[in-house]
């Protein structure tokens, strides 16, 4: 295959993937009868117009932020870790005990026993499929699969027989005693987000998580060990890089911060645990890092892209026919170009990019 | 539990594991080439509703397989272009599919029929009907053996019996052919196929499109004999556990079959919380968990293809 510039397969790659998806869409939304134009302008008013828009806009970003960051935590390490969902609904569950059986008594305290809480369920829920490919060699996309449904399960059982209040019909835990503040409720971001919104003081702390994913995987030992080891596992090995240890840490790390999601949502917006409640972010998490080239700031571009198209594909649902399963159909484009064609892509530039024959 | 009571759970033991079947040997053909298949489950999905809808259309439960077929060639195609043609990675590949294949049936769901992403029952013409099979009648009086004719064996749809064939199929094509020993060279070497002037590419196309008309039959079950017509996200996950039970049955057709029958006989129980007195969530996870073990070696150990999730890239 022939070379392209740097810049191009940094910038012109995705956006050129983006580029196919969006057209894809487009030929989509116009064979089920409708107007693609019109669909944009909802979508953008309804994500971006008004200050209850962003509000959601953000929320889901922030989710995104961090199912993006586990995923890539674990591509940096050659490993594709499906599981987001699954180390996010533990996660959910770590918050759900600690806020419920403690009385704490202040929010702070409580968030940091929630970061906590959430960080070593999604860690543990990740670091067992990684003892089991580097101990005994199972595939890590066929167990985080396997551990997504496993955790399907334990919650629905934990909601249904544990955790849920007597007297409840619904399968859930009662509500959580304290909660995080929403953007609307800071001094000075009031006066922007003058309604209640759901976006909340995660969204920092997912920034800083990203921040501390790109210190950590380019500024450290740890980090250089574990994308040695991601490139090449053999010269890792050689190198004296203990590939157990690497496995186990990447794994560990990336279900913490799909663990962590679940501040957002469980602690955050909803202030119980319900089933499902990583509704879908663990596996958008996957488009996120794709879409971000495995970068943590790339991962916060793509983030609010993908915010963008959830809080706008709502809004669709909402006013116009076409079904808010659309974006959906985006998310499986967008991966498909950016990860799965990506080589196409590389190529049509290649030819673009080959170098004049001198005559 | 008695008798009947078992006869009951053994009849919805096979409804329950034919599409797992079906499925399973679509993901057998194609990673046997070495083309890992996460995307059994869109693939399904989509035959599920190409073949309803066609199914309520036309009335007509034959034209239904036809497009159920079709549907689930063409996410086939997408998935061979992608993987093999493009050298893209097969896991996102099929990743992408599967979400590609949960929005987009609902959206036309919605678009042609306006009922929530679902298509309109279909009447009896536009299902794949019971079929009784010879004699089941004649020897139900005969203790034990003739209930079990009568109301295991028989009185399943054509597709019931297809999927059962296909497992025999499956093992002498892939196991006493010429076509079967190259497919599953490609999987476990494929630079030793090429250098002995057999295509890779071709091959493993083919591999991928006999997964896509399996996984077509195994939707269209879902829709026009299991319950009559479409409804979002059917599938509700069989394609992974077919993929679960490929592991389990290490890649083999005859371990396809009873690993898919084990976890449909799970599945049906259950469904039948009245007889069994475990947690629902319990039996649920068991599929998962056993595959999990399987998969650790700890309940003997599943050797995958050796190629299997690698692009051939043929200069080198």
């Amino acid at each position: 295959m022939r070379q392209i510039p740097r810049w191009a397969d940094v910038v012109l790659v995705p956006l050129i993937s983006l580029l196919l998806a969006a057209i894809c869409a487009t030929a989509v939304i116009l064979a089920i009868g409708q107007d693609p134009w019109e669909a944009i302008v909802t979508m953008v008013t309804g994500a971006l117009g008004s200050a209850y828009g962003w509000g959601y806009t953000l929320y889901y970003t922030t989710s995104f932020i961090f199912t993006g960051l586990a995923v890539t935590m674990a591509f940096h390490a050659g490993l594709f870790n499906i599981g987001g969902e699954g180390q996010a609904q533990l996660g959910g569950l770590g918050i759900a005990l600690v806020l419920l059986y403690i009385p704490w008594p202040h929010w702070t305290v409580a968030l940091l026993a929630a970061i906590v809480a959430s960080a070593a369920f999604g860690a543990v829920w990740a670091a067992i499929p990684g003892w089991l490919q580097a101990r005994r060699g199972s595939h890590i996309v066929i167990t985080t699969i396997m551990f997504n449904y496993i955790a399907y399960a334990l919650i629905v059982w934990m909601l249904v027989d544990v955790l849920r209040p007597p007297g409840q019909a619904e399968p859930a835990t009662a509500r959580f005693a304290v909660g995080i503040p929403a953007l609307s409720d800071i001094p000075g971001l009031n006066l922007i987000f003058s309604d209640a919104v759901p976006a909340n003081i995660s969204l920092f702390l997912a920034l800083i998580a990203c921040v501390g994913v790109w210190a950590l995987l380019w500024r450290t030992p740890l980090g250089y060990e574990i994308r040695a080891f991601g490139k090449s596992e053999a010269a890792a090995r050689y190198a004296g890089i203990r590939p157990v240890r690497t496995v186990m840490i990447a794994m560990a790390l990336s279900g913490a911060l799909a663990g962590m999601m679940s501040i957002n949502n469980v602690m955050g917006e909803s202030g119980r645990l319900l089933q499902n409640s990583s509704e879908g972010a663990g596996f958008i998490g996957i488009a996120v890092a794709l879409m971000g080239r495995n970068h943590p700031f790339g991962v916060v571009l793509s983030a609010l892209l993908f915010g963008f198209l959830y809080q706008g594909g709502a809004e669709l649902g909402l006013w116009t026919q076409i079904p808010i399963d659309l974006r959906v159909v985006v998310q499986g484009l967008v991966i498909l170009f950016t990860g799965a064609l990506d080589h196409m892509v590389r190529m049509m530039l290649g030819l673009v990019f080959a170098p004049r024959k001198v005559a | 539990m008695d008798y009947a009571t078992l006869l009951q759970i053994l009849d919805s033991t096979i409804r329950l594991a034919v599409p797992l079947l079906l499925a399973c040997l679509a993901g057998l053909w194609s990673e046997r080439a070495g083309v890992f298949d996460i995307g059994l489950e869109g693939k399904m999905l989509v035959a599920a509703f190409a073949s309803g809808a066609v199914a309520y259309i036309t009335g007509s439960a034959w034209a239904g397989l036809a497009a159920g077929i079709g549907a689930a060639l063409v996410w086939a195609v997408l998935h061979g272009i992608a993987s093999i043609t493009f050298r893209g990675n097969q896991l996102i590949s099929g990743v992408a599919l599967n979400f590609l294949a949960s929005g987009m049936t609902v959206l036309v769901a919605q678009a042609a029929f306006s009922q929530g992403g679902r298509t309109p029952a279909l009447s009896s013409s536009g299902r794949f009907n019971e079929v009784t099979l010879p004699f089941a009648d004649a020897v139900r009086e005969v203790p034990v053996i003739g209930p079990l004719y009568a109301d295991v064996i028989s009185g399943h749809s054509l597709l019931v019996y297809l999927a059962v064939l296909a497992v025999p199929a499956t093992w002498w094509v892939l196991l006493r052919t010429r076509f079967g020993l190259r497919l599953r060279a490609v999987g476990e070497n494929p630079a030793a196929v090429d250098t002995a002037g057999v295509s890779v590419t071709r091959l493993r196309f083919a591999a991928v499109l006999i997964a896509g008309v399996l996984c077509g039959i195994a939707g269209t079950y879902l829709a026009t004999a299991l319950q009559a017509g479409f409804g979002r996200e059917m599938t509700a996950g069989r394609g992974y556990i077919a993929l679960a039970a490929l592991i389990f049955a290490k890649w083999r057709p005859w371990g396809a079959l009873w690993a898919t029958l084990l976890f449909g006989f799970f599945q049906a129980i259950a469904l039948r919380p009245d007889v069994v007195p475990i947690p629902v969530a319990a039996l649920e996870a068991l599929p998962y968990v056993l595959t999990v073990l399987v998969l650790a070696g700890f309940v003997g150990k599943a050797i995958p293809p050796r190629a299997g999730g690698e692009p051939y890239v043929k200069e080198r």
